[in-house]
């Protein structure tokens, strides 16, 4: 797995390759040459098992991360190829020609976060909602809750508590608050 | 070469283009065919094969033959085998030794045409809204809904879904609410027991109010189904 990690590392100059165990790894490459790793590694060292593809919204750095997860199952080894869009003009090069199942994550990423692949089949397709007109719905600047209370006709009367509040003052009323606010928040 | 690509190109941008102009599909469009016999002919797929027509309100009779027919919708009540969210797994027990929904004249059907009672079982999508709708217009009059759950009461744990509605009333006429997250298969049964007393008294006539507030509905209903690509009535 090491051997592997340094070769693509040198081929492809990838700045930061992480190991999450032995057996996985994550690397980060240029958006242009992302699927060229991906071809790579699947003809060259056997990474023949596409497990999934995903997407994050890093809406502070103005990017979208797309993960490509592949697995050999030889050497019984994972690795991650990410790769990062920017989040004005979101259009990636299709890997459809490599495994038939990326046409249906593709169509799902289009779908949930507007990020184009030209050529991939059906991509356009409606693939969970049907007549959707706002903005990709898993993109972070899209407020659910705004959208849901807009929309969908909310019952008067609903609230809800904050759990910890909640606990101390039905269970622990005349204890003093001793814990230690979370500081990571 | 290149001229065959370019031709494929303007080809897609123009299907791009029409999928944003309208949600019915092209089969479906109102347009003019030459029939068999030579002649052209108008035809709308949409609404030709259903009536265009409102539903209408059914005066209930006088007195005791109301009372009769009452008593003998209360003791058959056919149920849509639809479940459209989690609270679809209560039901099969219903049917099992265990509860046994049989002696109570509760039993399931196949399709809206053969059914009176509707279980919307836990939250609901838009997407299937549209096929509940479509299946609550097909079923005959005099029908009851039974609504399971707290998300068709006031959305539940969805309630800032963007895909899941959050009151069921406002789509469809509700006659009874079963409460709880998830109601167990003995408060099915309860519901069950307070619709047939509702329908003995005469109350449950929400297929009615449908008809008499049909606009309204349409109306709501329209306004979170955004790609309406079927009539307007579906019986």
């Amino acid at each position: 797995m090491k051997a592997i990690v340094q070769e693509i590392t040198e081929k492809y100059n990838l700045q930061n390759a992480v190991f999450q165990r032995d057996n996985m790894a994550f690397v980060e490459v240029e958006k242009k040459f992302a699927i060229d790793l991906v071809t790579f590694l699947k003809d060259y060292h056997q990474f023949s098992h596409f497990v999934m593809m995903s997407c994050v919204d890093w809406i502070e750095d103005g990017q979208f991360q797309l993960l490509y997860l592949l697995h050999n199952p030889a050497l019984k080894v994972d690795i991650g190829i990410k790769t990062y869009l920017n989040r004005t003009e979101p259009v990636m090069q299709s890997a459809h020609h490599l495994w038939k199942q990326i046409w249906t994550y593709q169509r799902e990423i289009k779908e949930a976060f507007g990020i184009d692949f030209p050529g991939s089949p059906n991509v356009d397709e409606n693939f969970v909602l049907e007549g959707w007109t706002e903005i990709p719905h898993m993109r972070r600047d899209f407020d659910t809750a705004a959208y849901s209370e807009k929309t969908y006709f909310p019952r008067e009367g609903r609230f809800t508590h904050d759990p910890a509040t909640y606990m101390r003052e039905k269970l622990y009323p005349n204890q003093p608050v001793t814990a230690k606010k979370n500081t990571n928040e | 070469m290149n001229d065959k690509i370019n031709e494929m190109l303007q080809r897609s941008a123009q299907n791009a283009n029409q999928s944003e102009k309208s949600f019915i599909r092209p089969e479906d469009e109102e347009r003019e065919v030459i029939a068999p016999d030579g002649s052209t002919i108008k035809i709308n797929p949409i609404y030709d094969y259903f009536s265009g027509k409102k539903p209408q309100e059914e005066k209930p009779l006088n007195g005791v033959v109301e009372k009769f027919l009452n008593w003998a919708r209360a003791e058959s009540i056919w149920v849509l085998g639809f479940g459209t969210g989690c609270g679809s797994i209560e039901i099969p027990p219903l049917m099992t030794p265990r509860f046994d929904a049989y002696r109570f004249g509760v039993q399931m059907r196949a399709t809206p045409r053969q059914s009176n009672a509707f279980i919307i079982s836990g939250y609901l999508s838009v997407k299937t809204l549209k096929r509940v709708i479509r299946s609550y217009e097909q079923m005959p009059s005099p029908k009851y809904v039974l609504a399971l759950g707290s998300c068709t009461i006031n959305g539940g744990m969805y309630y800032d879904s963007y895909s899941t509605i959050n009151r069921l009333d406002k789509y469809i006429p509700v006659d009874v609410y079963i409460a709880g997250c998830m109601p167990r298969p003995e408060a099915l049964l309860a519901g069950f027991m307070k619709l047939k007393e509702l329908i003995k008294e005469g109350k449950a006539e929400k297929a009615n109010e449908y008809a008499r507030n049909f606009d309204e509905y349409k109306a709501n209903q329209k306004k979170i189904i955004k790609d309406w690509n079927m009539p307007d009535y579906n019986w």
